[in-house]
């Protein structure tokens, strides 16, 4: 075998190039190229297309710096990506738990299928279903007022709040996946000899599950902030004028301003900044495999 | 004794509060598509007629249309170039290797704002620009990466003294790979042909930026339908696509174990 193995080795790249080579090519013209068009394009003037005239310029990355719009929605993005992702952890670390130290046999594997199916089904859709849950006369609002004595007006619809549910909503089986998977691997004896030596149950869930269970945690809270920083649907259809987001404010370059260079520029900051958040995330990640 | 008891009936039930949270809104978006008022108004009264009026809607029909033979293409070719990779990946040592697989996880990780947006950059400067072409040279980048996680996946259980077993009884490579590798990862091929399904079915982002009026996907269309206001019909539809999409993870979850559980 060992060999073999060095034979193999020293082949390998020529038998393994035909296989690999058509996968790979299209991920280049597909991604890889595409990305790094938006770097090149994020320093021109205007776009090479159809005779115009364009020169390199660093205008759009000054328009970032000048205006402090652009800067204020990318916090404001930031914001809304951590406030989504702390609600992910309070709500969905509870359930991963109970999921891998509570539940046993069918019904835990019924259940975790449940919290995850959602996750795969079409997140336009399921935003848009909150849109009919939360307008004024619509379910939550006739529900609660045939409940309650009094009258009550819910009108979430077009909110940072509805912004905020619809978000955690599409995230949150995210957040459990990743806890049940690393919570699963803990050793219950580890769990039992911290509280025969004594421990409390708060002592034990402060001391052994939560630090071991960290990088399944600190894995669904990169899954979560990264896309939310670049949401822009979510924030579009459910918190309508007050939804202004740095991702809308991409697509609106794109789709509605028609500024590509300037759109392609705040791409780029945001890929920066989430290429920073990947990298901060990877040494805890690392620890766990 | 009594407090374990108490806090693990607790968890159970917040385990139902969860789920509660999770398929409300699908449920009740799914009851408004039958209700006769067009706005949503109670109570309750029963019809069909959303459905019906579905196929009066010719430009739903074509983005339908539109959105499974993508998917259905998408799938097809992700499923080859993708099982080809991963046995590569799994067959051969090789100097880059490492980085390779790594190159597998910025499709997935960077949010699809900035890949789409960028794919509409670049296919337009090279002359691709946008459509259903477009769309399709898309939807099958985001996919690919997927099926190559969930077939290497299934590859860590096989066994490649298999495949020297097969070589030694005098089978040519194409033989060992039809004969023995194949029935073996097919499990992993199938829910990561679902997954490309999936994925390219559902995909919003990157095809708004690279749909064009008449060249759109039906996630596409329902955006734009939502934004211009409410129908009912997109209410029939929306379930319609909810049913089928986690019908197919259903299915996956047949062949392919999430939870990692042996």
């Amino acid at each position: 075998m060992a060999v073999q193995g060095a034979v193999a080795s020293r082949s390998g790249l020529r038998s393994a190039l035909p296989l690999l080579a058509p996968a790979y090519l299209w991920l280049t013209v597909a991604i890889f190229l595409p990305l790094s068009a938006m770097v090149f394009f994020s320093f021109m003037t205007d776009l090479p297309l159809s005779g115009k005239a364009w020169a390199f310029t660093l205008g759009n990355y000054a328009a970032f710096f000048s205006q402090s719009l652009y800067l204020t929605l990318l916090l404001a993005s930031l914001r809304l990506g951590l406030e989504v992702t702390l609600w992910c952890i309070v709500i969905g670390y509870p359930a991963a738990y109970v999921l891998a130290k509570v539940l046993k046999g069918r019904s835990r594997e019924a259940i975790f299928l449940l919290v995850i199916l959602p996750f795969w089904s079409n997140g336009l859709v399921r935003i848009f279903s909150w849109a009919m849950v939360l307008r004024e006369g619509g379910i939550l609002d006739t529900a609660l007022n045939a409940v309650l004595p009094f009258k009550i007006n819910i009108d979430l619809m077009y909110s940072y709040p509805a912004v905020i549910i619809g978000l955690v909503h599409s995230y949150v089986p995210y957040m459990v996946l990743t806890c049940y998977l690393t919570l699963q691997a803990i050793d219950d004896s580890l769990i039992e000899a911290g509280r025969s030596l004594g421990a409390t149950r708060l002592q034990v869930l402060k001391r052994v599950i939560i630090p071991l269970s960290m990088p399944g945690l600190v894995a669904g809270a990169a899954l979560i902030f990264v896309p939310v920083v670049g949401s822009f649907m979510e924030p579009r259809i459910l918190g309508g004028r007050t939804g202004t987001f740095y991702g809308t404010v991409i697509e609106d370059q794109f789709v509605a301003v028609f500024n590509w260079p300037l759109g392609a520029a705040l791409s780029f900051i945001l890929l920066a900044v989430v290429l920073v958040i990947l990298a901060i995330a990877s040494p805890v990640l690392r620890r766990a495999t | 004794m009594a407090t374990t008891r108490i806090l693990e009936w607790l968890g159970r039930l917040y385990i139902w509060l969860l789920l509660a949270f999770l398929y409300l809104p699908i449920i009740i978006m799914a009851l408004m598509s039958f209700n006769v008022s067009p706005f949503y108004q109670l109570p309750f009264e029963w019809t069909t007629e959303w459905y019906g009026s579905l196929w009066q809607n010719d430009q739903l029909i074509a983005a339908t249309r539109n959105s499974i033979e993508i998917a259905i293409i998408t799938t097809v070719i992700c499923v080859v170039l993708g099982s080809a990779a991963s046995l590569a990946l799994f067959r051969y040592e090789f100097r880059g290797k490492k980085f390779l697989q790594a190159l597998l996880f910025p499709p997935i990780a960077i949010p699809w704002l900035i890949t789409g947006t960028a794919m509409l950059i670049f296919f337009f400067g090279v002359g691709i620009g946008r459509g259903l072409f477009a769309i399709l040279l898309g939807h099958v980048a985001l996919a690919l990466p997927y099926v190559i996680v969930v077939v290497s996946a299934r590859l860590q259980t096989f066994a490649p003294e298999l495949e020297e077993a097969a070589r030694s009884l005098g089978a040519n490579q194409w033989q060992v790979t039809r004969r023995v590798t194949l029935p073996w990862i097919m499990p992993g091929v199938i829910a990561g042909g679902l997954f490309a399904f999936a994925v390219s079915f559902d995909q919003f982002v990157v095809s708004y930026f690279l749909a064009t009026p008449g060249q759109t996907t039906l996630p596409v269309e329902i955006y734009a339908a939502i934004r211009k206001g409410f129908t009912p019909e997109i209410n029939a539809v929306s379930t319609i696509i909810i049913v089928v999409s986690m019908a197919l993870m259903l299915l996956t979850a047949r062949f392919f174990k999430f939870g990692g559980e042996k």
